[in-house]
């Protein structure tokens, strides 16, 4: 049994945001980049399925610039046995995972040479919340896909699994190998200690680029991409706050009641 | 020929849900500025009186796939009913609601047709015939503005962005096969919970508490809440220490609400949980520190103690209600 986890390293989220010149991407020069979020349970159950004598190895795939090496440190400090990290950058700046679909492509294609029963994603990337890449990855693979996964169990050559759906739960049965996605409530991840960080800095992994891969640079970024972004902007900051004054509570929610009414047409 | 608009309709303990009404609204005023129909179609078991709703929001046609198969929600067999409507009626842009269920959908069927997708979207405009669609990204911080590659085009739309407006069309009801294919995930069991309770997502008024709250009484919170006719929200904190249940926080890691008011109570207002709720109309921020970060983007800040702010304000409402 060989797990492999889906892994993207994502702005960390009380970051403030700058965007290129471009128009179009964001500056990563000064943020903090982190492990995406739902990404951290999917390596935590991978890492406890393993723990628990349930697979031999853990390896983990993230496709990404010169940055994702530090998310690789944590996830070896995490556990995992393997890392391969596709280096997407193709020319100064121009990368070739930009949607959902060119990201998908490349995992794809990287998922070709590693020996996978089980694929584990996070639900969403917190960066683009495209919702997206381990869809088109099940479909490209053709293997079933369950989304929002919070309790898994492996039973022979089947998973089966508890996901969250609207407005409770359910619980369904695939055969591996499979696409699952992880939602909160799976697990608590383990935080590594620094020292299991450092340590992590010597530990050997795979780098490839787009090209070792097989595909042609044409059929990812921007030309291949499905979902093509044609501005950012930064939003409209709400004006300042109005600070509500009064000599007692009662006052104070007299006064925001009535504003609420008055100026707002909100209640 | 590729023509029209198709919105998904979603259901809820057994009627339609508000933001499948509100996608519908909005897919017909893409329509109409495309000058092509618009189709609705539900899926489900027993469905009753929903086909006249859809009609009522400006559905031309509404597709009915009503089968035993479909009693249940799964992903797999609505996705490949969808993609059998795609090649039947070859529609321009086919639109979801932004709730669980319709981003799933939309991945499902976006991956299967290799078109684009763009997900929890603000925003729609039509030019040269094509949709181009306004997200929040990176939790809220960025706002893009996308192309949709492929045809169809596909987005979900999320809730409260359209405004309800009727305008009813003839709604020609269409009953359509069932076919829900050879399934690679089957379905053993599921729990849920018919609840009376606004949705979370679709209420118009959200009360919220974080870890200001110090507790599991949320009592005053529910009691604004159902006042105002809406829902209670919480804060990671809220729910990580075990106060509310997870499918009440809203954030990051939880869901993406944009009420009419967004009432925040003892929440410090840390980006992960601003990620939740930053595009709500109007924000509300009780939390008895000056300094807290929630009071940059709230509207009307109180610096008080939430439980003395918050029974007042159910009394003053109260007493003008009468």
């Amino acid at each position: 049994m060989n797990i492999v986890v889906l892994m993207k390293q994502v702005p960390d989220t009380e970051s403030e945001l700058a965007i290129n010149g471009d128009g179009k991407s964001i500056d990563q020069e000064d943020v903090k980049m982190v492990i995406n979020p739902y990404d951290e349970y999917a390596l935590e159950e991978a890492i406890r399925i393993k723990e628990a004598g349930g697979a031999e190895k853990v390896t983990v795939l993230s496709v990404g610039p010169d940055s994702v090496p530090e998310a690789i440190r944590v996830a070896y400090a995490m556990g995992v046995d393997h890392a391969v990290h596709i280096n997407d950058e193709i020319n100064d700046e121009v990368y070739g995972a930009v949607d959902p679909f060119t990201t998908a492509k490349i995992l794809v294609a990287a998922l070709k040479e590693l020996d996978c029963d089980l694929l584990f994603a996070g639900q969403r990337a917190v960066d683009g919340d495209n919702y997206q890449t381990p869809a088109y990855v099940a479909e490209m693979l053709g293997w079933p896909l369950i989304s929002g996964v919070v309790h898994q169990q492996i039973e022979g050559g089947a998973i089966i699994c508890k996901q969250l759906i609207e407005g409770g739960t359910a619980k369904v049965k695939a055969s591996l190998p499979a696409v699952l996605t992880a939602q909160k409530g799976l697990n608590e991840p383990r935080y590594p200690n620094f020292r299991a960080i450092m340590k992590a800095k010597s530990t050997p992994f795979d780098e490839k680029e787009v090209d070792d891969l097989g595909i042609d640079e044409d059929e990812v970024g921007v030309a291949g991409a499905l979902v093509k972004v044609r501005e950012f902007v930064l939003p409209a900051g709400r004006s300042a706050g109005k600070i509500i004054d009064g000599a007692t509570p009662a006052a104070k929610a007299a006064e925001l009641v009535r504003l609420l009414k008055e100026e707002r047409q909100a209640i | 020929m590729v023509q029209g608009v198709l919105v998904i309709a979603e259901l809820l303990n057994k009627g339609l849900r508000k933001i499948s009404s509100e996608a519908v609204c909005e897919g017909r005023r893409l329509a109409s500025e495309l000058g092509e129909q618009l189709s609705a179609v539900v899926m489900g078991n027993q469905l009753g009186d929903v086909a006249p709703e859809l009609g009522k929001y400006g559905a031309d046609r509404v597709l009915v796939a009503d089968d035993a198969n479909l009693a249940s929600f799964q992903a797999e067999a609505q996705a490949n009913i969808i993609c059998d409507l795609i090649d039947k009626h070859e529609p321009r842009i086919v639109l979801f609601g932004a709730t669980s269920q319709g981003k799933e959908l939309a991945a499902r069927v976006a991956a299967r047709k290799q078109v684009g997708a763009a997900m929890e979207c603000t925003g729609f405009a039509i030019e040269d015939g094509r949709l181009v669609a306004t997200r929040p990204v990176y939790g809220g911080r960025v706002i893009a503005k996308v192309d949709i590659h492929g045809t169809p085009q596909i987005a979900t739309i999320r809730g409260n962005v359209a405004k309800l407006v009727e305008d009813a069309r003839a709604g020609e009801v269409m009953a359509v096969e069932a076919a829900i294919g050879t399934l690679k995930v089957e379905l053993l069991e599921e729990q849920v919970e018919v609840s009376s309770k606004v949705e979370l997502t679709e209420a118009d008024y959200v009360v919220a508490g974080g870890r200001g709250v110090g507790g599991e009484n949320f009592g005053v919170l529910e009691e604004l809440a159902s006042l105002l006719g809406g829902a209670v929200g919480a804060s990671r904190n809220a729910v990580d220490a075990g106060w509310r249940p997870q499918s009440d926080q809203v954030g990051q890691t939880g869901k993406v609400v944009s009420p009419k008011l967004y009432i925040a109570c003892g929440i410090s207002g840390a980006m992960q949980h601003v990620a939740g709720m930053s595009t709500s109309d109007t924000i509300v921020a009780i939390n008895n520190d000056p300094d807290a970060l929630i009071f940059k983007v709230a509207d009307y800040c109180i610096v008080d103690d939430l439980f003395a702010v918050v029974p007042a304000i159910i009394k003053e409402i109260g007493t003008q209600k009468g």
